[in-house]
């Protein structure tokens, strides 16, 4: 028998087909953003807890009504001004213990960015969104202030021209090739010195 | 004569698409590889609201979602107030540890420690529901929460 050979497929509905495909994967692709402001809820605590007592200067009351008012230290505030107020209370280092401390070392409030907390208090009908942006400006508040110390740090331990943001971001990053030990101890020591402590009334 | 040619040649030959399959699957493998699926069916309105201090959430690490706002068109009948979705259904709040605790068996064991709840909250819902759920993630011990966000700037919420 004669070899027959085998007929060319007709390769024109290729692009059809790869089309048709394309315009699903279109449709239904979802870039993720998934980011967002990560806390860390504290644990239900234990029936027979002792009282720790706080010095009223050292705590800054955030209070946000149901009509979405913020009450800052006993005080109507506006959202905008909310930022400057929390460094000031936290970089004020009030007893001179801190010696990396740019505030106003004002004896009324706080003592030392270790022993500062922010105290922040909703009621039920806040809206989220407030919440969120009050949430937002006092971890702003940190941050600026770490930032600042690491530009101030960073050069020592040569890691200069980079912020704090800058270097967590680095020290997450695979592709970054400097010393990564060094730069967690970088990390460390900021945040040691400036600890972020925020507590939430229930 | 033949020296002349004919009108006919001297038109434009049509563009060759031959690789036209080439391009089109170039795009289409793309959008295959960056595409992800949506994994749970939304029941309600998830504008989230904007920050801009935000952190990226590791994608290595296992992520439980939990949803919260008012139901949208099609589910009025579930009310105009904020509810809590779980997976592809409403829930109730106190089904939040029994939802925890299946997302925990779901993953690797040494995994189970790193779980981070991200709370996918409509911008207009209000703190009742979040504080009621974070009281919830609190008796289940799942501390570790994200407050899921869009970036913008947070003075314009």
């Amino acid at each position: 028998m004669a070899k027959r050979s085998a007929p060319e497929v007709n390769a024109g509905s290729m692009a059809d087909i790869a089309f048709l495909l394309l315009i699903f994967f279109l449709v239904t692709t979802t870039i993720p953003k998934d980011s967002g402001i990560s806390r860390k809820l504290p644990p239900m605590e234990p029936e027979n807890d002792e009282e720790v007592i706080i010095k009223q200067k050292n705590i800054f009351t955030v209070l946000i009504n149901g009509k979405d008012q913020l009450l800052v230290e006993d005080e109507l505030m506006e959202l905008k001004d909310l930022r400057a107020a929390a460094i000031e209370f936290l970089d004020n280092g009030g007893d001179g213990s801190c010696n990396y401390c740019n505030g106003a070392k004002n004896p009324k409030s706080s003592d030392n960015p270790d022993k500062a907390i922010i105290s922040l208090k909703n009621e039920r009908e806040t809206s989220y969104s407030t919440y969120i942006s009050v949430q937002n400006e006092l971890v702003a508040a940190y941050n600026d202030l770490r930032n600042k110390r690491a530009l101030l740090v960073g050069p020592q331990k040569s890691f200069g021209e980079m912020d704090f943001v800058m270097m967590e971001k680095n020290y997450k990053d695979i592709n970054f090739n400097g010393d990564k030990d060094k730069l967690k101890e970088v990390i460390d020591q900021i945040r040691t010195e400036y600890p972020e402590k925020l507590s939430e009334v229930q | 004569m033949s020296k002349f040619k004919s009108k006919k040649d001297n038109e434009l030959p049509a563009v060759n698409t031959a690789s036209l399959p080439d391009i089109v699957f170039m795009l289409l493998f793309f959008f295959m590889v960056v595409t992800v699926m949506r994994e749970d069916t939304l029941l309600i309105q998830n504008r989230l609201p904007l920050a801009d201090q935000v952190e990226k959430l590791e994608k290595k690490y296992p992520i439980s979602y939990i949803y919260a706002g008012k139901p949208s068109k099609g589910y009025e009948k579930y009310g105009t107030e904020a509810r809590l979705q779980l997976n592809d259904k409403f829930a109730d709040i106190s089904e939040i540890q029994a939802f925890i605790n299946s997302e925990r068996l779901a993953i690797r064991n040494e995994l189970v420690d790193y779980l981070t709840v991200s709370l996918k909250v409509d911008r207009d819902a209000n703190m009742g529901i979040v504080g009621d759920i974070k009281q919830e993630l609190r008796k289940a011990n799942a501390l570790k929460i994200n407050y899921s966000v869009a970036t913008g700037s947070a003075l314009e919420n």
